[in-house]
């Protein structure tokens, strides 16, 4: 076992958790944030990704024990309803989902990929989600909406 | 998926690293785990330790010393591609880093991981051979030319670790891949450089392991164009096929992306 302590959302936590814990059990079944999925389970399809201190990554790809000391944002972290983070509402606008799996990851990913480009064209933005997959969309509106969040 | 059960260690500097590894049973370092956490996930490895360097003090840097850029064995790929310093020195080494996986990836994975993995299809050693690269580690200095020893196999000994990455800044350099569409490792890459002493090819994704190409490193002496590679033929014996490219194929890839390579170093991108 070992003992981790991290901020999620702004909450300072700590746990004592196997160590191998994937960071993604511990959101999910240790702190019941189950909005971040586990879809591929091998580190291709990014419905896991998270912000790691700002940066997004694949929280099933990571130990808990390796974010001791950091700090977490998962989707629940970066809006509500009523209060939707701009990412969020330009792909409720823009319908960008379908069966909505891959959006709370698809998200994550935009609302890093607007840290990193002030105003992404199509292609940049195809490019930057090559981590994330959607079985459903075909990523025309995924593309459309954070093309949107970004001119917002 | 659960990988089996190990016990983790966070060392405070690598003295601390390598003792924690003389100690344990069937040890592992772990830098950005973007290869070896699928791997354990799949039960493929299974550690009995593993030691995390991806924070011990030292190891994440990129500086210059004269006309060489050094790069920390724990630098991220995503800090390699958006530095300003290996923008400048050597834009294929950065351009290299931005194209490797995904941004997650890139935001964990290291230098010093994919090194020390030598996956046959990793985009990393044919820069590291190409622009004929040092490799310093714990306990000696290893050229490019001497480290990759085979499939996923290094001159590293057990414990060895790789502190840091010391590139020749080149007068040009181009890397050019056919991008596998599932994962971005290379189906084939090439990666040229005119050093200043000569004109090192060197050629990922299409072997067992990363290799320099003797017959483009000779016509590109010759003439550092796309079109003098026009007739040099790359041998497809000893190239891999599988269910992505026959050898042939990959062959073919090969001459295509070295001469996508020079033009990129031609147009200094
Ligand atoms: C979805 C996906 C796509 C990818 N696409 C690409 C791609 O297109 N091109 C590409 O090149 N790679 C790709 N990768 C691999 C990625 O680049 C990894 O970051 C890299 O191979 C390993 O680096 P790491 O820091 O994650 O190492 P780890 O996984 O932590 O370690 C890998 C191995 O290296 C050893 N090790 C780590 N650091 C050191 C050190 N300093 N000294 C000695 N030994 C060390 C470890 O013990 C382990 O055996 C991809 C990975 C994923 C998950
Ligand atoms: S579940 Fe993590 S990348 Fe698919
Ligand atoms: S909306 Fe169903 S996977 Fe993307």
């Amino acid at each position: 076992m070992t003992s981790v302590s991290m901020r999620v959302n702004g909450a300072d936590v700590r746990a004592d958790v196997e160590d191998r814990t994937l960071l993604v059990h511990f959101l999910r079944e240790h702190l019941r944030l189950t909005g971040t999925h586990v879809g591929c389970d091998t580190s291709q399809c990014g419905a896991c990704t998270i912000h790691l201190n700002g940066e997004a990554v694949k929280s099933c790809t990571m130990f808990a024990a390796q974010a001791d000391g950091d700090e977490i944002v998962t989707i629940e972290g970066v809006g509500e309803p009523g209060r939707l983070h701009s990412m969020q509402a330009a792909f409720q606008q823009h319908h960008a989902l379908q069966c909505g799996f891959c959006t709370p990851g698809m998200i994550m990913a935009g609302i890093d990929i607007l840290r990193r480009h002030k105003s992404p064209d199509e292609e940049t933005i195809r490019e930057e989600l090559e981590g994330n997959l959607c079985r459903c969309t075909g990523y025309v509106n995924i593309v459309k909406a954070i093309k949107a969040a970004a001119e917002s | 998926m659960y990988p089996a059960s190990f016990t983790y260690v966070r060392p405070a500097d690598l003295a601390a690293a390598e003792a924690a590894f003389r100690e344990a049973d069937d040890p592992r370092y772990l830098a950005g785990g973007m290869t070896l956490i699928p791997t354990m996930k799949q039960r493929l490895a299974a550690p009995s330790t593993l030691i995390d360097i991806a924070r011990v003090p030292g190891l994440s840097f990129i500086r210059r010393e004269k006309d060489t850029l050094v790069i920390g064995a724990c630098t991220r790929h995503a800090t390699v591609a958006a530095a300003p310093e290996v923008r400048a020195a050597i834009p294929a080494l950065a351009a290299l880093a931005g194209g490797i996986g995904d941004p997650a990836v890139r935001n964990r994975g290291t230098i010093g991981g994919s090194l020390a993995n030598n996956d046959p299809a990793a985009d990393y050693p044919s820069a590291v051979l190409g622009l004929g690269a040092v490799i310093r580690t714990t306990r000696r200095t290893i050229a490019a030319d001497a480290f990759f020893t085979g499939m996923f196999s290094t001159a590293l000994e057990p414990g060895e670790i790789i502190t840091e990455v010391a590139f020749p800044g080149p007068r040009r350099a181009g890397y050019a891949k056919v991008r596998n569409p599932a994962s971005g490792y290379a189906m084939a890459g090439v990666f040229v450089a005119e050093t200043g002493k000569d004109v090192r090819v060197a050629v990922t994704g299409a072997g067992a392991c990363v290799f320099r190409a003797a017959e483009m490193e000779q016509a590109l002496a010759r003439s550092f164009t796309p079109d003098a590679l026009a007739d040099v033929r790359v041998a497809a014996a000893d190239l891999n096929a599988d269910i992505h490219g026959s050898a042939a194929y990959r062959a073919q890839l090969v001459r295509v992306m070295a001469a996508r390579a020079a033009a990129a170093a031609l147009s200094g991108a």
